[in-house]
């Protein structure tokens, strides 16, 4: 008898994908300015790092709440003790009041409607488990964040067929993508459940527009399934257009109660206020039995009393969440622009975008082919001879090759321009090296074997949580 | 609601796990805690409450770690002295956790069980609670409509989560009874295992796993060297797991001591150990339920890793981590905490025993746990489940404690009731004679 279970000896966690062998190789390397200055760096780490000095004056100037103490008083035993999944009140408050904020308050949220989970990570694998039977399906758009392989398959069983957005129109999402998906589904058998979308994307940095959204509402109306909207980057938005919450859109339609009951929000602070240590995830949703189911399972991933105590202090001060969300788009602003310049004088573009950590950059001019097999032939430059770690796109589902995530908020502004020189000089190198070839040299069956072993590596070393 | 309605196809539109029962939580257990939330008891506003003496918890000691986490603020990152740490903790989500807090865990856990073993660091596993531990095994170890054996009677561990949740609800796992009786104190026998191994057998039932408390829980006892070696025995010869639930480990405070798993495996060294997981939490030994830390800790390498990958799902808060690793590092204070606990334990649980004694109720002799095991067999009208929930209701209602009735803990012998008695810290000062031991007496008469 097999000793262990079918999900323990499956590769479905997803976590030998050549995505993380970036990851892996940039452990063994890691840039460090003064230790490592020829080291990898880390761009394929969607985290935000450049608002910490807010948070910490905030807490030098706050230290209560830290320090398990209210108004003078040791409040340890009170939180030690307080394991109820229906989370701290005050934390739910001051959460669904950020979450308004974040808004511009064009909508308000229920804290009754809220589940507390450990992380988006527990909150999307919790909805599947709510809203779906293993073997069913949710459709997504590609590209898509490689995590989600694992956080909604892995062990509810539920597939994902994608809705594939192209260039063509700047990945947008439309009807007939979202029908072809649906059809495709049906083909394999697969009952669809729901579409799950990002918004702000992940890969792409941008907002979804009023119309797509109107029409993910149009589609699972007349579909009769549920929309997860995941967003976790809701704060990150840094530019026109607006964001635009489905909340919002939802209240703006004639759209019924049924309907109504069938749209959920994912949300976390991992990357609006760069807390993914903490694990601070949420559910949001219409559905009292989605809400209660949930709720309970929760059970499984609740957030530490001790980190929702804190953060309810901290997003009850409205004049520190005020002054954070602006300046914390500001920055976000100033540093895309610095990646977008910098690689636009190399003559890489990007996809236009408004929000998130990060670019989705073309550099379909810099394969030697329109191939996958190319595609990670030039990944592969840049993770070892620029000594960048940057996403590819076959990683996240995208269905053109060419295409890179590019994080920009993890990391100083001296790196990035490090990075930006470091990129420079690798397409000018290319450059002169084709200017001088006279013809290709590449063996077809040496650039196979590579992307073979890529894919083969499994990888089981140091794997840290990463969007 | 609207969703059955509008459905055309007539199909459900959420899981089966969404809409059915198998959370467990609507059972007629939570009548007590509502009758409870509803009227609680207050030495001063309201002396005719009901008393809560159903929730396992643990809050002997928490002067002590109050007084430490004072004196050492540092640890709780965010104060001025620990915030300079703030932005390398506040943005580590790395599953393996920090490695400050794997070691103090690991530390505890050896020092716990009298450092007659050592814990590898390498082998913590986080998870959410022991709810999530368990959870988490299950999955790595079984497939849906694989089951687990049992020894009854098993936990309810509070309000929050149960072990009929932690391993079936979302995992599709069962669980097969093996039953243990009074007439030898609830032994858990070789038996009773192979009765139960082969009932599952002839029902077609795939067993993966024997999972054990210990110390038990709601029984308040500790598993005997011979036993723990049988079931060693037992579960290699059939080549299943064996889990083993040691989240009361630090609550023994008489003898005879603790004899963890651990140390049974340095002595049987013929067993597969592949085969040997212990969930543990701080939960109960230290008294913190809210901060959510949950371990698995697996001989397995297959398992830690495919455990590892799974706390993705309930990783604990780098806060809480950072402030268990500082506290556990603290040799001094973990020894001392120990020491303290173990007495204080003690003594609360001998005035309980007492009390009730001098009433003529008895109880299982026992010597760990945030309880015991009440018998009130002779106040049923007759040995069934419904005299016991009758007898239980009265004791809601009229005598006003909220007890657990054995038919929730599915003991298979009517009348026993689990009594927690460290739930409610040193200032409040429970005689022997009131308010437990008359109403009680009041029942009985």
């Amino acid at each position: 008898m097999k000793l262990l279970s079918r999900k323990a000896t499956c590769n479905s966690h997803g976590q030998d994908s050549s995505y993380f062998l970036g990851w892996q190789e940039y452990e063994k390397n890691p840039y460090d300015e003064v230790r490592n200055p020829t080291g990898i760096i880390q761009m394929g780490l969607a985290e935000n790092q450049l608002s910490f000095d807010l948070l910490e004056s905030w807490l030098a100037d706050n230290p209560e709440p830290a320090g398990f103490m209210r108004d003078g008083q040791s409040i340890f035993r009170e939180l030690a003790l307080f394991q109820d999944y229906h989370g701290l009140p005050a934390f739910k408050n001051a959460l669904v009041d950020f979450m308004s904020e974040i808004r511009g308050n064009r909508v308000s949220f229920d804290p009754k409607k809220l589940v507390l989970t450990a992380g988006a990570t527990s909150a999307n694998e919790t909805l599947m488990f709510c809203l779906a039977e293993p073997g069913e399906a949710f459709l997504l758009p590609t590209p898509y964040y490689p995590g989600f392989d694992r956080d909604l398959k892995w062990r509810t069983g539920v597939e994902i067929v994608p809705i594939h957005c192209t260039s063509a129109n700047s990945f947008q999402i439309t009807e007939s993508a979202l029908e072809e998906a649906y059809q495709t589904a049906q083909k394999r058998n697969l009952r669809v459940k729901g579409v799950l979308v990002t918004n702000p994307s992940n890969p792409l940095g941008t907002t979804l527009t009023r119309s797509e959204l109107n029409l993910l509402l149009t589609f699972i109306t007349s579909k009769n399934i549920h929309l997860i909207s995941d967003e976790i980057y809701s704060g990150t938005h840094f530019n026109s257009p607006d964001f635009i919450s489905v909340m919002e859109v939802l209240k703006d339609s004639a759209c019924s109660t049924e309907v109504w009951n069938r749209v959920h929000i994912v949300y976390s602070l991992s990357k609006d206020l760069g807390l993914p240590g903490f694990r601070v995830g949420a559910i949001y949703s219409n559905d009292e039995v989605v809400v209660a189911a949930a709720t309970k399972m929760s059970s499984f991933g609740l957030i530490s009393s001790q980190t929702q105590y804190l953060l309810a202090s901290m997003l009850s001060d409205k004049k520190f969440t005020k002054h954070y969300i602006s300046e914390n788009q500001k920055r976000l602003k100033k540093r895309q622009e610095m990646l977008i310049s910098g690689l636009l004088s190399a003559g890489i573009g990007c996809l236009k975008s408004n929000a998130g950590l990060f670019c989705w950059v073309d550099m379909r001019h810099l394969l030697s082919s329109k191939s996958f097999d190319s595609e990670m032939e030039l990944w592969k430059k840049i993770v070892y001879q620029v000594g960048l770690n940057i996403s590819p796109g076959l990683s996240c589902h995208c269905s053109e090759p060419g295409w890179f995530r590019v994080c920009f908020a993890n990391m100083t502004e001296e790196t990035l321009d490090l990075a930006i020189q470091r990129i420079k000089k690798f397409v000018q190198t290319t450059a002169d090296n084709d200017s001088q070839r006279s013809h290709p040299s590449v063996k077809n069956s040496r650039k196979k074997s590579l992307t073979k072993w890529v894919f083969r590596l499994s990888f089981d070393g140091r794997e840290p949580e990463e969007r | 609601m609207g969703f059955i309605s509008s459905n055309r196809n007539n199909e459900q539109l959420l899981s089966k796990i969404a809409t059915n029962d198998g959370h467990g939580e609507n059972s007629s257990y939570f009548e007590g805690w509502k009758a409870y939330d509803s009227d609680p008891y207050h030495s001063t506003q309201n002396p005719n409450g009901v008393i809560q003496m159903g929730l396992a918890e643990n809050e002997l000691c928490f002067d002590l770690i109050q007084e430490w986490v004072q004196n050492n603020p540092k640890a709780s990152i965010c104060t001025a002295e620990g915030a300079n740490e703030f932005k390398e903790i506040a943005i580590s989500q790395d599953y393996h956790g920090l490695p400050e807090f794997r070691q103090g865990v690991a530390k505890f856990m050896g020092k716990v069980r009298g450092d007659r073993v050592t814990f590898d660091p390498d082998r913590i596993v986080m998870s959410g609670g022991a709810t999530g531990a368990h959870e988490t095994l299950a999955f790595c170890l079984a497939d849906p409509g694989d089951a687990f054996l049992v020894p009854t009677p098993y936990i309810i561990q509070d309000q929050v989560s149960r072990f009929d949740r932690d391993l079936r609800w979302r995992t599709g796992t069962q669980i097969v009874p093996v039953v243990c009786e009074s007439s030898n104190n609830f032994k858990l026998t070789k038996e009773a295992l192979e009765a139960a191994f082969q009932k599952a057998t002839e029902a077609k039932i795939r067993v993966k796993g024997l999972l054990i408390t210990n110390p038990s829980n709601p029984l308040g006892t500790v598993l005997d060297r011979d036993t723990l070696k049988t079931l060693v025995r037992f579960t290699n010869d059939k080549n299943i797991h064996l889990v083993c639930d040691e989240i009361y480990a630090a609550t023994v405070f008489n003898q005879p001591g603790f004899i963890s798993i651990a140390e049974i495996i340095e002595e049987e060294l013929y067993c597969n150990r592949d085969l040997i997981h212990i969930v543990y939490s701080l939960s109960k030994d230290l008294g913190f339920p809210g901060f959510r830390v949950g371990i698995v800790y697996s001989y397995n390498d297959q398992v830690t890793s495919c455990a590892r990958k799974m706390s993705s799902f309930g990783l604990v808060s780098t806060q809480t981590q950072h402030l268990i690793g500082s506290l556990l590092s603290d040799d001094i204070f973990t020894e001392k905490f120990i020491a303290e606990s173990a007495d204080r334990l003690a003594k609360r649980h001998e005035i309980f025993i007492k009390g009730l004694a001098q009433v003529g109720i008895g109880s299982l002799k026992s010597n760990a746990g945030l309880f015991f095991w009440m018998d009130l067999r002779r106040l049923l009208k007759e040995p069934t489940i419904e005299a016991e929930t009758a007898l239980w209701r009265l004791i809601i209602h009229e005598v006003k404690l909220n007890v657990s009735p054995g038919s929730s803990f599915h003991c298979s012998d009517p009348g026993w009731f689990r009594v927690c008695f460290a739930n409610m810290d040193m200032t409040t000062r429970m005689s022997p004679h009131s308010p437990i031991s008359s109403p009680l007496v009041r029942a009985r008469n």
